[in-house]
């Protein structure tokens, strides 16, 4: 299927740019498209004098230096160590010789193969994507460099072997470093075939090749964004509306221009920016400066009344996002039935680096140093607001402090406010850095949307679930972006309703609907998109429906996933590990709770296991975790995404919440919009499910299960539901 | 206005606003850029340094307030507890997006200086200023045992 759509004005790089769909995967975030005419071919640098540069992703040195070129970002997610694993596997390649670096923005060459012609990182696919790729690109320099020393010898290919970088001829006990070759391979034409390994020959896929980015994040010298510094380089901090929506009417830059070190205040069309010679004179300057808001077009309601209002839409039908047999006649007809309704807030992603950009715009080329997460997007979205085409404009992708999503966004706000800034400036050249504070972030919107679901099952007199209705209320993440073609069908945006549509469990009868509302408040994914909420109302109320049939949770599951054996197995693996024995429950005030999500292809299971005492604290003691990622590449990175996903949705279900007073963010920072702190990390222990199936990503289905786990875990200490997230107020369960 | 402090164990000028925090008078005056920001009001430790061996947050302390104190930066970490610390976070592969590293790895140091065998508890009381969006936690405890033991070798 083709769909044709022109992008809406901010994210339309040129007339000829469209994208090209390739149908959208029922049951996956699978996205294809094209950005024709939006492929910035910003070339590297000719590769030194005897450097072996088969392709885009690797070249190997007279110095045996091999340097693998990463076309995703590494926003701690492992994405770095993982490419070069796959790549150096193939390759043969000495992993203490392998780097890594980071692609330009260029989607000819460095497209995410799951999107279609589109660089760019997220929805988990780094690893999936690149999977055949990098091994081809790895096998087929090797290939080269055995038939260099094959010449050089005067033997046959077939007499030679490779292992750690070296070229061996046993017979002769010739040996040859791949640096020594590099000269004479890079002229050798490129093999049409190659046979890849079989997995019993990997070395390094599935073992534990260290991160490569550990050491530079342990002694300070990882160059995020944030430290990124030139010549004559100007700070800007931007003053933005106070509710979405609202505009510049008039603004007093006196008491802001008198500030020592500001040097200018310039309008955009997202607010005023305040450019001055150091964070700390921009930072005083924004205090001081005057600004009238036009609030007219503003979002003005308090997120509470939305709420009101998401909850009356929940008692009413949606649009169909799946349909099987014919729910209200099961429902009518049960024996029993059990209802209940979640409520999900508004969350900020809080990357632990606040947002930032440095640009340098002159009048034809536009340079952005940053940790960009869609350098396509970003790319025509800077263009634009430039006024250039997307190849005048040159990414430089960095280490980026966390993104959990927010760096993936179609409108690409924070990288187009500082091209705004340096074209407002005059566009000559004066490097710019754009900062956020915390409080830019927590009030900067692109959050993940509010949601209420309202769930309702029926049972027949042996405790079969024989109905089920799901109904979901809240805003469209796609809805006005580019991806709206390809992953909203008839009113349904797919990332609204993921992990409840395609509900795994066999129910003969099944709705799960869609009401999408519209609200001012600018939204956007977030770690694990559709099941951070969809997972937690599906695995709590499969836990309240094995309730009202009398059954186990684990058994009640168990019988609805007869088909669904990765599911499954992942459900069981983490049974077993964490001890799960429904004749042995934990002591009073001790409760365990399992959940299971598919995410992005990836299985994972969760047991929780909780304290609640007579106050209401919750402690998180422990949380037993399987994963089945396919063939596992570096499985201390799998592990750590996990216990990361797990920390992450905890600290969201036990403390996170934006909410809106008359429009406004009533949070500010890290003290009103709380996070996971160390104390409450739980201990944490991952089982990996040993799999050839091809491999998937980890970034983020870590983070479906926990909720629900530890939900229905807080429900086996207290028999007390937990419907409304986050459940501790003032530290305490509601 | 200039203010005088040792810095990584030298004596340094720096001419800027001493109502500047510490954290943009090291990063943005003296360059060094280990030093994170995070939240600008002592609620997440991505800028803790050490002040006469004591761990601090950076980002409220205000240039005025350290004139000849000795500051420490994650640049200029030497002792023994603090490259024991620094090779465990190797080790276990600790770091994530690393952004909030440094802070929590001046905040272990400044830890294991003082109590050379903590506890869990320990920990969590000590670190607990310290956020970390990757939820690196578990490694992190894990990384300042590794580091008390190597220490007690
Ligand atoms: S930046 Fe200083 S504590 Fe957050
Ligand atoms: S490693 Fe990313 S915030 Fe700690």
């Amino acid at each position: 299927m083709t769909t044709r759509l022109d992008l809406p004005e901010l994210q339309q790089p040129s007339r000829r740019t469209f994208l090209k769909s390739a149908g959208v995967a029922a049951a996956g975030l699978l996205i294809g498209f094209q950005w024709i005419g939006s492929g910035g071919r910003a070339m590297a640098a000719d590769p030194a004098e005897g450097t072996f540069a088969p392709n885009a992703f690797l070249r190997i040195g007279p110095d045996d230096s091999v340097t693998v070129i990463a076309k995703h970002v590494e926003m701690g997610q492992g994405a770095y160590t993982g490419i070069a694993t796959i790549l150096a596997e193939e390759l043969d390649a000495d992993w203490r010789k392998v780097r890594v670096e980071s692609a330009p923005a260029d989607a000819e060459r460095y497209a995410n193969l799951a999107w279609g012609k589109m660089q760019g990182t997220g929805g988990s696919s780094a690893m999936a994507n690149s999977w055949m790729q990098l091994r081809e690109a790895g096998a087929k320099a090797r290939a080269m460099l055995i038939a260099a020393a094959a010449a050089a010898w005067n033997v046959p290919v077939s007499e030679l072997t490779t292992r750690e970088g070296v070229v061996h001829h046993a017979a002769s006990g010739r040996q040859a470093s791949y640096g020594s070759l590099a000269a004479a391979a890079s002229k050798l034409p490129v093999p049409e075939n190659v046979t890849l390994k079989s997995p019993e020959e990997f070395r390094l896929v599935g073992r534990q090749a260290p991160r490569v980015d550990a050491a530079a994040k342990s002694d300070g010298t990882a160059q995020f964004t944030l430290d990124v510094t030139m010549p004559g380089m100007l700070v800007a901090l931007l003053q933005r509306p106070p509710q979405f929506g609202a505009t510049v009417k008039s603004f007093d830059a006196s008491a802001a221009k008198a500030v020592p070190g500001v040097v200018s205040v310039v309008q955009v069309p997202r607010g005023v920016a305040v450019v001055a010679q150091g964070f700390w004179a921009a930072k005083q300057g924004r205090d001081a400066l005057k600004v009238e808001w036009d609030d007219s077009k503003a979002e003005k309601r308090s997120s509470d009344a939305m709420l009101a209002e998401y909850r009356q839409l929940a008692e009413k039908p949606g649009l169909p996002a799946r349909v099987e047999g014919d729910a209200a006649t099961a429902l009518a007809g049960a024996a029993k039935t059990v209802s209940a309704s979640y409520e999900f807030p508004y969350l900020a992603h809080a990357p632990m680096e606040p947002l930032d950009a440095v640009v340098k715009l002159t009048a034809d080329r536009c340079e952005i140093w940053t940790g960009a997460q869609f350098q396509t997007i970003d790319q025509a979205n800077a263009a634009k607001t430039a006024g250039l085409e997307p190849q005048q404009v040159t990414i430089h992708t960095l280490y980026a402090g966390g993104s959990f999503g927010r760096r993936a966004n179609p409108g690409s706000d924070y990288i187009v406010e500082a091209v705004s800034i340096a074209k407002a400036l005059g566009a000559n050249g004066t490097p710019v850095k754009l900062q956020w504070t915390r409080e830019d972030d927590i009030h900067g919107g692109l959050y993940r949307p509010m949601y209420v679901h309202k769930l309702e099952a029926g049972l027949d007199a042996e405790g079969k679930l024989i109905g089920w209705r799901h109904r979901i209320v809240g805003q469209s993440i796609l809805a006005g972006t580019p991806f709206e073609q390809m992953m909203v069908k008839d009113g349904v945006d797919h990332t609204s309703v993921e992990g409840a549509a395609n509900l795994p469990y066999a129910i003969p009868n099944m709705s799960v609907e869609l009401t999408t509302t519209q609200a001012g408040v600018p939204v956007l994914w977030w770690r694990v998109v559709g099941s951070s909420h969809t997972a937690f109302a599906v695995e709590a109320f499969i836990d309240e429906a094995a309730q009202a049939a009398g059954q186990d949770p684990l058994a009640f599951r168990r019988a609805l996933l007869a088909k669904q054996p990765r599911l499954l197995g992942v459900l069981e693996l983490a049974a077993e590990k964490a001890g799960w024995d429904p004749a042995k429950p934990l002591p009073k005030g001790r409760g365990r709770g399992i959940a299971v999500a598919e995410a992005f292809n990836t299985y994972v299971a969760q047991v929780a296991e909780v304290t609640v005492d007579e106050k209401g604290q919750v402690k998180v003691d422990r949380v037993v975790c399987a994963v089945d990622c396919g063939t596992p590449i570096n499985p201390d990175i799998i592990a750590a995404q996990m216990e990361g996903g797990i920390g992450f949705g905890l600290g969201a279900v036990m403390h996170s919440a934006i909410t809106l007073k008359d429009g406004k963010v009533e949070q500010n920072n890290f003290d009103g919009y709380q996070v996971l702190r160390i104390a409450e990390m739980p201990k944490v222990e991952v089982h990996i499910v040993p799999s050839g199936e091809a491999p998937t990503g980890v970034g983020e289905p870590g983070v479906a299960p926990v909720g629900p786990a530890v939900a229905n875990a807080i429900f086996a200490a207290t028999g007390k539901r937990v419907h409304t997230l986050p459940f501790l107020s003032q530290g305490r369960l509601a | 206005m200039a203010t005088t402090l040792v810095l990584n164990g030298k004596n340094i000028t720096l001419d800027a606003d001493p109502s500047m925090p510490l954290l943009w008078a090291i990063r943005e005056v003296a360059g060094l850029t280990g030093t994170k920001f995070g939240c600008g009001m002592a609620q997440c430790g991505a800028c803790t340094v050490h002040m006469d061996g004591q761990a601090v947050r950076s980002c409220v302390l205000p240039l005025s307030a350290v004139a000849g104190k000795h500051i420490t930066t994650i640049e200029g970490l030497e002792s023994k507890p603090a490259k024991a610390v620094q090779a465990a976070w190797v080790k276990l592969q600790v770091p994530q997006c690393g952004y909030c590293q440094s802070g929590q790895i001046m905040s272990a140091t400044a830890l294991l200086e003082r109590n050379a065998a903590p506890s869990d508890a320990d920990i969590d009381a000590a670190m607990n200023g310290n956020i970390c969006r990757c939820a690196t936690y578990a490694r992190i405890r894990d990384a300042i045992h590794e580091a008390a033991d190597t220490l007690k070798a």
